[in-house]
């Protein structure tokens, strides 16, 4: 598959995400925010970072760069669209996705790897996991807090569209330990762990790939 | 153009002393500026002088001790002081370059600013030689946590340091939280940042030739951080607080959008520029001044050019300003457009502010008028002094008592003395300081924080890179070249226990007031010990920082001589982890012990937290050491070791506990315990380290076999505690005294 990695002014997991896809065998380039079509990839990453020094809110910038009408067109077409941490925010933000992320329950930033039980194993980003199964990947934010409405959280899970909670501690006062949700159409995900920094042995961990694999067997 | 002497504004006949203590020059140094000039400077040139002239830009007090220092060999290709850090070559094409910096008084007035900027200023020290950032460390001292003000200023720094350093993308990965009495009011905050580039390519912090152009980029100039050179070189008093102007403020988010257009156009458009470099301390003035020197040329600087972010700033002030995110690029003249387009990319603008000249004259002009117009060669000669120096005269009595008139500890309070050592902030672990930094980002993080080192692979090159900081001021005040020694010698251990060869030193110099006698004396003495030290690990130092004046109303602070050490790794996937592995596995003690002299006492945690001393002789053996950081790396890269972490506060226990805790597994120490319990438990001998090998590997040419890696207990001697108590009490120490 050809991935964009979107790049915002204060991104910085996007050559993380790069080097993960391409270990993987993808191609992925790197797509500045000023961009205006996405049109020849296949998937979209938005990754992790301070897009625009989390002035304002976290996101709320970024969300009206050039790339994001790109973006909500190319979430439209059905193909895969993953935004982790800073990426997570900026969905919210744009709408792609219900919540928002507020400040860390502890008042304080959160970097150590995390438990996370995989909700489901039917959707295009969980497809490699098996059912019931627990992966670890790093968490790193300081605004990870998901909140939203009690019927939004209700909609939410009726649907099925939490694929992600924290398990065992939950680092950030999450709401219902969420820690990923998707879209209805369940092609944009948004979870604030980094899938892209447990993408190597040599680093303590694989976890990340079983969504990168996800990924790509759904979509590819 | 204006001649030389410039008419400007008529020198005052004679300087007030107010005017003179705001730029902390003496009046002997301002008439040797006079007699220099040939004349009175004008506010304007004072303000510069000032500046570059004080303790902090002109190391005054310092630079005369560093001939001491080993600073050659053949991996090593910057020469000390002469850029913004010192580069190593690391093999197969690429080089580290790395440097540590202090911004302990910033931080002692507003520790939130205070230690983000710092990180600030070290990452561009870094990015300014066209290196791409790609570690933090930092080594923190503060006064005790149990006093409300300084658990203020730990927090605020902690949270000043993530702030910055989590939003510009590079991991934090390692460094030091001590505490220590003499802290209280004068934390230490020191900020060590690693960058890699490809070998060739560095960018020099020239001003190049006549002609070059000076382009201003980054953030516009205001008023904060007027005069941080000279706060940064006087002692800190009531009045301090009125200094947070000059505190700056930073801003992570822009400095990240600099680092990576300056980067970025090192890389791909070196031959646009003749040389980068960051407006630190004294702003424009010292960076200006300081490339001009480097190519014997001389500039003029129109101040009205410079974007500000305030009405009606001085030319002097705008000189002076300390605004953070700012860089000086020496821009080849057919290339300004070209620089100022590949900085518009990111949203920054880059402004022509002066040239180089050939006069060898710095001209400040505001408008048509000159406002200086002083030799380079005079703002950048500072005088140089060599006060008397005498060992203060408590510290010697204290380093001469012994500690084997106390009675040796009761077996029977074993398993509490452990307890409470391993709830001593200086021992308890640190996750509480480092979950606040992102230390993973990037994704080279091999070992991350809480080991003896951390370390970082570099993606396409079989080497790795062990980074970490040491410095036990304890141990320097009573000796101080003995404790200077080990703190080299603790850092070299450090990175081979992960398997690395030590290759080369950055250093911070925290110290009190060199005009008085003892801390001259401490001054000199840690020098020459750091010194000789570097020497026997073939370790030499590359950059390094010197903080003086570290004195609050309570006194002055221990001399902490903070040593940032860099290791190569010859396979990055062999590097050794700290932490026990496998039920089964073996355990050696390399170096001497168990049994261990009173004398290894001396400067202990033991003795500081159990019995309320800081006394005792502080012993070093350089030999011993470096034998012991060969054994290391050689059995580290025979693949032998399954884990390493030195003897070092705490002693042998606490080193034995810190594997168990960390691998969550047991320990069974069988050897036997002889002679003093309390040195062979807690007693600090360097040249040590707990290793664990599997089950038949022989190491006896190296250590003694001293247990099993086994169970849920933690067995030595008399202790025998289960490893969840003392592991819990080891990890809630920090948060339950810092959350509060």
């Amino acid at each position: 598959m050809r991935f964009a990695v979107l790049v915002f002014p204060g991104t910085w997991s996007d050559w993380d995400c790069v080097y993960a896809l391409e270990d993987l065998g993808q191609t992925a380039e790197r797509v500045w925010h000023r961009e205006t079509a996405l049109d020849d990839y296949d998937g979209v990453i938005l990754p992790g970072g301070f897009s625009y020094g989390d002035h304002l809110r976290c996101g709320a910038i970024a969300r009206f760069s050039p790339v994001m009408s790109a973006l909500e067109r190319f979430a439209a077409s059905g193909k895969p669209v993953f935004g982790s941490c800073n990426g997570f925010q900026i969905l919210c933000e744009a709408g792609l996705l219900p919540g928002v992320l507020q400040r860390n329950a502890s008042m304080q930033f959160r970097c150590q790897p995390q438990q996370l039980s995989v909700e489901r194993v039917d959707s295009g980003f969980t497809g490699a996991c098996e059912p019931g199964q627990i992966v670890q990947l790093p968490i790193s934010h300081g605004e990870g807090q998901y909140f939203a409405p009690p019927q939004v959280l209700d909609e939410l899970e009726d649907a099925g569209r939490v694929l992600f909670r924290y398990h065992g501690e939950n680092p950030n006062g999450s709401l219902r330990d969420i820690a990923g949700i998707v879209n209805p159409a369940g092609n944009v995900l948004g979870m604030m762990p980094h899938p892209e920094r447990a993408s190597d042995a040599l680093l303590g961990g694989t976890d990340g790939n079983y969504i990168w694999r996800s990924i790509i067997e759904h979509w590819g | 153009m204006t001649s030389y002497p410039p008419p400007g504004d008529a020198p005052p006949a004679d300087v007030d002393d107010e005017v003179l203590a705001q730029i902390a020059l003496s009046r002997d140094e301002y008439e040797r500026a006079c007699d220099m000039l040939g004349r009175a400077p004008t506010d304007v040139e004072l303000g510069m002088i000032g500046a570059l002239w004080s303790e902090h830009c002109g190391y005054k007090h310092s630079r005369p001790l560093f001939h001491h220092f080993p600073t050659e060999d053949e991996r090593i290709l910057t020469n000390l002081g002469e850029e913004n850090a010192g580069a190593i070559d690391i093999g197969d094409g690429w080089v580290a370059v790395m440097k540590i910096e202090s911004h302990n008084h910033p931080s002692a007035i507003e520790p939130y600013e205070g230690a983000a900027t710092g990180v600030g200023g070290i990452v561009r020290d870094i990015f300014a030689m066209g290196a791409q950032p790609i570690a933090l460390l930092d080594s923190l001292r503060f006064g005790p946590l149990e006093d409300r003000r300084n658990r203020r200023l730990c927090t605020g720094v902690v949270a000043g340091i993530g702030g910055y350093g989590n939003c510009l993308g590079i991991p934090t990965v390692g460094g030091e939280l001590v505490v220590g009495e003499s802290y209280s009011g004068n934390p230490l905050v020191n900020a060590m940042c690693l960058g890699i580039a490809p070998h060739g390519s560095l960018i020099s912090a020239t001003a190049g030739p006549p002609g070059t152009q000076l382009m201003i980029v980054g953030a516009d100039t205001g008023r904060d951080g007027l005069h941080g050179a000279t706060f940064a070189s006087v002692e800190l008093d009531e009045a301090s607080a009125e200094r947070r102007p000059a505190v700056q403020v930073g801003n992570p988010f822009l400095e990240k959008s600099l680092m990576d257009a300056c980067v970025g156009l090192v890389r791909d458009h070196r031959d646009w520029l003749e040389g980068l470099q960051d407006c630190g301390a004294a702003g424009i003035t010292s960076s200006t001044v300081e490339m001009a020197d480097r190519a014997n040329a001389g500039i003029r600087i129109q101040t009205r050019h410079v974007p500000r972010r305030e009405s009606g700033m001085t030319p002097y002030e705008v000189m002076l300003s300390e605004s953070q995110e700012r860089m000086i690029a020496a821009v080849k003249p057919a290339h300004v457009a070209d620089v100022q387009a590949w900085f518009e990319h990111w949203d920054l603008h880059a402004e022509v502010i002066g040239e180089v000249t050939s006069d060898g004259i710095a001209r400040v002009f505001d408008g048509e008028v000159e406002v200086a117009a002083a030799p380079v060669s005079v703002m950048t000669s500072p005088p140089s002094y060599t006060p008397r120096a005498e060992r203060d005269h408590d510290a010697a009595a204290r380093a001469g008592w012994d500690p084997g008139s106390l009675p040796d500890l009761d077996p029977a309070d074993a398993n509490d003395i452990l307890l409470r050592l391993l709830a001593s902030p200086n021992i308890a672990s640190k996750r509480w300081v480092y979950r606040q930094y992102d230390h993973m980002v990037g994704t080279n993080t091999v070992v991350t924080p809480g080991s003896d080192a951390a370390v970082l692979r570099i993606r396409g090159l079989r080497q790795g890179l062990a980074l970490c900081t040491d410095g036990p001021g304890r141990a320097v005040e009573l000796d101080p070249y003995a404790g200077a020694a080990r703190a080299v010698a603790e850092a070299a251990r450090n990175v081979a226990c992960t398997g690395a060869r030590p290759v080369a030193v950055t250093d911070c110099l925290n110290f009190a007031n060199p005009e008085r006698a003892a801390i001259y004396f401490q001054l000199r003495e840690s020098i020459r010990g750091m010194a000789d030290a570097c020497r026997a690990f073939q370790t030499p130092v590359v950059s390094g920082n010197a903080s003086l004046y570290n004195e609050s109303e309570d006194g002055p602070v221990t001399p902490t001589p903070v040593i940032g050490m860099l290791g190569i790794i010859a396979d990055v996937a062999k590097s050794v982890p700290m932490a026990f592995q496998d039920e089964g596995d073996e355990i050696w003690l390399l170096g001497s012990g168990p049994e261990q002299s009173s004398a290894s006492l001396g400067g202990s945690e033991y003795l500081s937290v159990i019995h309320g001393r800081e006394a005792g002789p502080i012993e070093v053996n350089l030999d011993a050491e470096a034998a012991l950081v060969n054994a290391l790396v050689a059995a580290a890269e025979a693949g032998l070791l399954k884990s390493a972490h030195d003897c070092a506060d705490g002693g042998l226990a606490v080193a034995i506990c810190e594997s168990a805790f960390v691998g969550n597994i047991g320990a069974v120490v069988d050897a036997e315990i002889t002679g003093r319990l309390d040195a062979a438990l807690f007693g600090e001998a360097g040249a040590r380290a707990v290793v664990s090998a599997g089950p038949g590997a022989d190491l006896s040419n190296i250590g003694i076999r001293i247990g099993v890696v086994s169970g849920d207990r933690i067995q030595l001697g008399p202790i025998d505690m289960a490893l969840g108590e003392a592991s819990q009490v080891w990890t809630a120490a920090l948060p339950d005294l810092l959350d509060g």
